[in-house]
Parts: C-alpha cells; structure tokens; sequence
C-alpha cells in the first residue's frame, strides 16, 4: 500500500453520548490532496467523525491531529475555516440565496461581490438568476447545490462533505462531482467525502474509510470496495446491515 | 369601602361558583382557592405595608424589595431549566433593572424617596420584570431548539457562538417585548390601566392619576427592554462550550 500524508489523523478516538459509544477506538488517517470517502450502513458514526474533523464536536477519549497539529491548538473559528463542512441537511439561513453565499465572509466582517455569488453559484450548476431567490423557497436539490457553494467561499484547506449529492438527481450530481475532483486537482484540497452511493464511493475516492457500528473496520484505497477481503465489509458491500 | 361593602364583592365570587357547579366544569375547588389566597395573601401586604410605611425605615423598605424579587426568581427560574446557572442569571437581571430604575427616579427626584413610592414602583418592575423574564426564556429555548441547525451551520462555517445565536436571539427579545409596546398602544382606549383606575376610584384627580400612570408605562417600556436584552446576553453563553460547540450537538449517522 502506498503512504500517505495525513491531513487529519485519529488517534485511538471514542466518543460517547447520552451513554452510549457512538465511535469505538479509531485510528486512522485522511491523507492529505486526496479524496476520501467515508461509507458505513446508518447509525456507525460517519456524521460525528465529519463533526469531530471540523471541531463541532470533540472526542471522549483519543486524539485528533490537523496538518500536524493536535486539533485543540486551533481556535475554533480559525480551524472551521481551515476545515470546512456542508451539512448532510443543507441549513440555510433566513434570506436570498445571496445573503446565504455572503453568510461565510460576512461572519468575518467582509463581503461578496455580487459576480463571485454568480461565479460560485455557475459552478454548482445553479443559475444565477437565483441570487434574488429566498433560500426558504428552494427545492432539496438546490438547497445542496447552495450549501456546497457556500462551503466552498470559505476557500477551505480541507472540505467535509455530507452526503452532498443525495437529494440531487443524476445530471447534477455528476456535475457537483466534477466540482469537487476539480477542486481537489486545482488546489490540492483534501476531501472527505460520506456518500451511501458506494459506486460514487469507488469512482470519486482515492482512499476509503469503511465504519460498521461506530468501528473503523477497513481503510485503504478505494478499489478495495469492489473486491473487500474483511468479512463485515463484504456484507455491507452486498447490501446487508453488517 | 366598609366592611359590609367588602363583604358583599363576594356575590362576584359567588356567580363563577354557581355556574361552575351548574355546568360541571368543575372549577369550584381552584376558584375557592384563588378567593382564600388572595384575601389572606392581600391583607397580609396591606398590614405589612401599613407597618412598612409608619415606621418609615430603610431596613424594612430594602427588606420588602429583595423579598419581592426572591420570590419573582423563584418564579421565572423553572421556565429557564434548560440554563446553566438561570437562578444567578435572572436575579442579576432583575436587581439590574431595580437599581436603574429606582436610581433614576430618585437620582432625577421623579417620585419622593419614600416607602409609599418605592415599594409599589418596586413591586411593578420586579413583577414586569419577572414577566419578561419567562416570555423571553420561553421564546428563547423553543427559538434555540426550532433552529438548531441554523447555530450549528454558523458555527460550521468558523461563526462566533454569539454571531451563531443572534437571530435566535433577537427574535426572542423582540417576541417578549412585543405584548408591552402593543398593550401600551392602546392603552386608555381600550382600556384603563389598573393603577389609573385605582387612583381614581381612590378619589385622586384624574390628570394626576395619568401622569403617574405614564411614569408607570415608561417606566416598564425600559424594565422590558432591559430585562429581555440583560437576560439574553446572560443566557446565551451556557448553551456552548469553551471549544465553541453547541452543548446539545447531534452526531451519529
């Protein structure tokens, strides 16, 4: 197997809620200007490891590090920057479309042009006549494509994707896939990717992170999906809750 | 009003009785309660107040006013649970709006530093105040809890806690203030405020009555305004952690 520099690597991390071990001694890297995808059944964690990546949450026990450094030594605002995130629900804030590819800059006293809106927004494949739209108004699909434009302003050294392309239908989801590899190419961003879509997971991953019930049960390079070895990734692999 | 007047008001006790009991509403137990309270808890003021005011000492008026204000904590406390350290939270808010308004009433000489101005001015701001208090902390957890996401989302994009709760926020004190700017709208067209009326049938002069009645309705457009936005700052910070993270975050999947 080749090596990798990590951009994020877990160091034996466990978290707990409400009593119960939601992620179970995991340890493993995301290697840094690559994609990863992160694929699991529902319920193994994959959304709290995002989390965890980007600060929203911190681990019970274990240890994260963030290009070299461990992740406590970030100001929050600061690492949230470096490590950006699109949530798997898409939030949108009250206002236009406008008011929400501005959110990002105006949290730190800055602003978007009214052509950067319309560039970001082109290449999320939305055009840009929905500017003016309220947010609120927008169908699932748009609501992503405007998430992942909003995360993208941010101009993150990592990007955190959850299950971004779900609500969209084929056409735009190839779209926002090219998106992303192409950013990927371009500034060398690392990518983390959650899809179910495990066809997308093998064509758009380098590497692969495979979580069954909160357990880090194979990582590797993404093929290793098409033909897996480990038996409980098999089952998964063949439709089965593992 | 003589004793036989007095209890002759009981005939308005007497009519929700009567229907209650006619129509199995089944109230009768609650209303006979409320009657008992109130009469016991009324003449029980009115003799402190009378002792109050004759002796005329400070100790008694600082007394009365911080009894007043434990008992509007222990009030509005249970609708802010969900609040780390509500308790604290609401008494510095409701001392706060004491101490500023009392000082600029008798720092301007607006009212005489009397036990007879003090004591029931007090007793209208403590008790306002409590009022803001429970509307903000209402609108506030049900705001916090509806837009979960829309915190989370600002927080995600590297959003300060307090950029990320400020619509929350906001549209909390505005929703808690909103009952004291539309009832002072209408005030004395529809109708005509308790302690107007009071001084009126008092036999006090009317002109006077509303001048005191308007230091009143400022007096609680300020009590509002400093309550819900005091308590709102005060408030918002126990819902995160030092490392910026919503304490109630949702993970899993």
């Amino acid at each position: 197997m080749k090596s990798y520099i990590p951009a994020i690597h877990f160091r034996s991390v466990s978290y707990e809620a409400g009593g119960k071990k939601i992620l179970k001694n995991i340890t493993g890297s995301f290697p840094a200007g690559k994609i990863t995808t992160l694929v699991g059944p529902s319920g193994a964690g994959k959304t709290t490891v995002l989390k965890m990546c980007n600060g929203l949450l911190s681990p019970s026990f274990g240890d994260i590090v963030v290009s070299g450094r461990p992740i406590g030594d970030y100001e929050p605002t600061d690492l949230r920057r470096r490590v950006g995130i699109a949530l798997q629900d898409a939030p949108v804030i009250k206002g236009t479309v406008f008011d929400n590819l501005a959110l990002p800059l105006r949290l730190r006293k800055k602003e978007l042009s009214e052509e950067a809106a319309e560039a970001w927004l082109e290449d999320v494949g939305l055009e840009k006549e929905y500017l003016d739209t309220k947010a609120a108004e927008l169908s699932g699909g748009q609501r992503q494509k405007v998430s992942i434009a909003r995360t993208l302003i941010n101009e993150s050294e990592i990007l955190l994707l959850d299950e971004i392309t779900s609500a969209l239908d084929r056409t735009s989801r190839r779209e926002v896939e090219d998106l992303i590899v192409r950013i990927n190419q371009k500034y060398g961003t690392t990518i983390i990717w959650i899809t179910h879509n495990l066809e997308q997971a093998v064509s758009i991953g380098d590497y692969t992170w495979v979580l069954i019930n909160g357990k880090l049960v194979e990582t590797g390079e993404s093929s290793l999906l098409e033909h897996p070895q480990n038996e409980r990734v098999l089952e998964f692999v063949k439709g089965g809750d593992a | 009003m003589s004793p036989v007047a007095l209890s002759l008001t009981l005939i308005f006790v007497l009519i929700p009785l009567v229907l209650s009991k006619t129509l199995h509403l089944g109230l009768e137990k609650d209303t006979l309660i409320a009657t008992v309270r109130s009469i016991i808890q009324l003449f029980a003021v009115g003799y402190i107040l009378k002792f109050v005011f004759e002796s005329d000492s400070w100790t008694y008026i600082l007394l009365m006013v911080v009894l007043m204000i434990l008992a509007a904590v222990q009030n509005a406390r249970k609708k802010g649970k969900s609040i780390s350290g509500i308790t604290w939270k609401i008494t510095a808010t409701i001392v706060a709006v004491e101490v500023l308004t009392q000082g600029i009433l008798l720092g301007f000489s607006i009212v005489p530093a009397e036990a007879q101005y003090i004591i029931p001015i007090s007793g209208m701001v403590v008790g306002n105040s409590m009022v803001l208090s429970i509307l903000f902390l209402n609108r506030f957890t049900a705001e916090t809890e509806a837009h979960q996401d829309r915190t989370e989302l600002i927080l995600s994009l590297g959003g300060t806690p307090k950029q990320a709760i400020h619509a929350q926020l906001t549209d909390a004190i505005k929703a808690s203030m909103i009952p004291t700017i539309e009832s002072q709208k209408t005030m004395g067209l529809v109708q005509l405020p308790g302690m107007m009326s009071g001084q009126i049938i008092a036999g006090a002069d009317p002109v006077q009555a509303v001048q005191f009645q308007l230091l009143i309705l400022f007096l609680l457009l300020t009590t509002a305004a400093v309550s819900s936005i005091l308590l709102g700052f005060l408030s918002y910070p126990s819902l995160f952690n030092e490392r910026m993270q919503l304490l109630r975050e949702r993970g899993i999947d």
